[in-house]
């Protein structure tokens, strides 16, 4: 089992306009048997921040093209497979900022 | 003799005199008209920079302050006259980027524009002065850049930059910035600098926000390297809906000079793959490390697919402007005119008038009679917004007799949103909210600004 995590959220660049305009969140990501990952973490903010019109935040499994997705201030291509271990790892430092490029 | 000699003297001094009036005279006439530029409205081939070997003593003069910086020197110096720089888009970032590379003694500086000054663009496109409203930008801030610095050469170009023209332009300059306003133009020009393999410096500001990073530079990502496919175009949003604040595009235009003099004088650029964030709220600058050019990219990939500019209008599905889209979302029995709306009002018949635009846009200017809920409270279902709406809906009910339903008119800035509101309304009515007749109107509040009430205020 996995034990929770507590993972500090930021967005911006607009994203945060999905989110009633709060560009930091504070959440606990419950624990589970598998490791969080990235694209668990994007289901379980559609699911429990995203308030209205979710095509405008996800598209398939990651984020709709136009939003670039960071951890730790770099860029998630840069971690690739390694974004779950990153967010299991890191834990309460753990920040994902995600920021349209307009 | 001595006579002669006395006269030509005093005829000389005469002449000396005249000289001097006229030097003068002709220094005045050059100063409120500087040397008149030549705006281009097509790209056409320039002759090769032409540097000097060394520094003249008026140079050492005017950069003595930034050659005394060892990170600069002469070297250096010289290598910014040889340089010519490409900016795309003479507004906010451009401004203060054309500025500063002037002001530095860059050789040549292009100047793209396809628009003109309006005096919304002066809070924050600071080379242009209310005299210089409805003038081409190009041509204003190339004006103001010579007032600068009069060594530098300027090259207006009043045109909208295409799939035809953006390599023929591009090739002809060493960097180039990318301070446009639009997604099909940053795919175009990132395009186009990689099929001609010069650095592009892109830098964009809205609201409170910038972003800054250096594209196809010594072997690292290029635009549709981070963003393979454009955004939807309902996602994006522009100044001219979302507002900024002038002195965020005047931050990151001046962030762009700083990056584009270290890459002319030859000290290189450091953010190649790094994206340089600014949030203006909390004053504070972050560096986020970028993944490396992609062997998969469509354009500097390894089997590039994009090996010629394309419609990128297409692509994106939005134009290259950041003019509003009327929106066309309704049946014509569902829209009313400004016209029709003055006569409504003018009969004093019974009816809501429901203004959907936030609340800071209705701070700026309203109709007296109207009604604010904005469009995302009426899409969210805002209980306490939804209960305003039944109630004014009943009341209207009461007024009005037999068992119409009431009439709800509903205005918006430009006439987009009030036609979203009315689909949602539509929804609603006879569930949500008792049976209500919706219309927009069409063309909102500009359009009644320009038709009805000139005294109304536009922005």
């Amino acid at each position: 089992m996995a034990a929770p995590i507590a993972v500090h959220l930021e967005f911006g660049g607009g994203a945060e306009l999905l989110f009633n305009g709060v560009k930091e969140h504070h959440v606990t990501l419950p624990s589970q048997s598998e490791p969080w990952d990235m694209k668990q973490l994007l289901v379980w903010i559609q699911r429990n921040l995203l308030k209205e019109r979710p095509e405008l935040f996800v598209q398939g499994d990651s984020v709709r093209p136009g939003i670039l997705v960071l951890i730790n201030d770099a860029d998630w291509e840069l971690m690739n497979q390694n974004a779950c271990a990153c967010l299991t790892a890191a834990g309460l430092d753990c920040s994902v900022g995600l920021k349209p490029a307009h | 003799m001595a006579q002669e000699v006395c006269c030509l003297k005093a005829q000389l001094k005469e002449k000396e005199k005249e000289i001097a009036a006229l030097k003068k005279k002709l220094a005045q006439l050059e100063k409120s008209h500087p040397t008149v530029l030549e705006l281009h409205d097509k790209v056409t081939p320039l002759t090769p920079l032409t540097s000097n070997p060394a520094l003249s003593n008026e140079d050492i003069m005017r950069y003595s302050r930034q050659l005394l910086l060892p990170d600069l020197g002469v070297r250096g110096q010289l290598n910014l006259s040889k340089t010519s720089v490409l900016i795309v888009g003479c507004g906010g970032l451009g401004c203060p980027l054309a500025q500063y590379l002037a002001a530095a003694g860059i050789g040549r500086l292009g100047l793209l524009d396809y628009d003109e000054v309006e005096l919304s663009n002066l809070h924050r496109q600071v080379l242009h002065g209310e005299e210089n409203q409805g003038q081409a930008k190009a041509l204003s801030a190339a004006n103001a850049v010579k007032r600068l610095n009069s060594t530098v050469e300027c090259i207006p170009y009043h045109l909208q930059l295409s799939s035809d023209n953006a390599v023929q332009l591009i090739q002809q300059y060493d960097i180039v910035a990318d301070c446009s306003d639009n997604v099909p133009t940053r795919y175009l020009v990132n395009d186009a600098c990689v099929l001609s393999g010069k650095p592009l410096v892109s830098a964009s500001a809205l609201r409170m926000e910038g972003q800054l990073t250096v594209y196809n530079y010594r072997g690292g990502p290029c635009y549709r390297c981070l963003y393979p496919l454009p955004p939807p175009p309902e996602t994006v949003t522009n100044c001219s809906d979302g507002g900024v604040l002038g002195v965020v595009p005047g931050i990151m235009g001046c962030f762009q000079a700083l990056e584009v003099l270290k890459i002319a004088s030859g000290h290189g650029s450091s953010c190649g793959q790094q994206l340089v964030m600014f949030d203006a709220q909390d004053a504070r600058f972050r560096s986020i490390k970028l993944r490396p050019k992609q062997p998969g990219c469509a354009v500097c990939g390894e089997n590039p697919s994009v090996t010629q500019l394309v419609d990128y209008e297409a692509f994106c599905g939005s134009a290259a402007t950041d003019k509003c889209l009327k929106l066309n979302l309704l049946s014509k029995d569902q829209r009313i005119t400004v016209q029709d709306y003055k006569s409504i009002m003018d009969d004093a018949g019974p009816h809501l008038l429901l203004d959907v635009r936030p609340l800071v846009e209705v701070d700026i200017c309203h109709l007296p009679s109207s009604l604010n809920i904005p469009l995302s409270s009426l899409q969210e279902r805002k209980s306490e917004h939804l209960q305003l709406l039944q109630e004014r809906i009943s009341e209207l009910k009461q007024q009005m007799a037999g068992d119409c339903r009431p009439p709800v008119y509903v205005i918006c800035k430009q006439g987009n949103d009030s036609q979203k509101a009315v689909q949602v309304l539509d929804k609603m009515s006879g569930s949500e909210v008792d049976n209500i007749a919706v219309k927009d109107i069409s063309g909102g509040l500009m359009a009644w600004a320009k038709r009805i009430d000139p005294t109304f205020p536009q922005y």
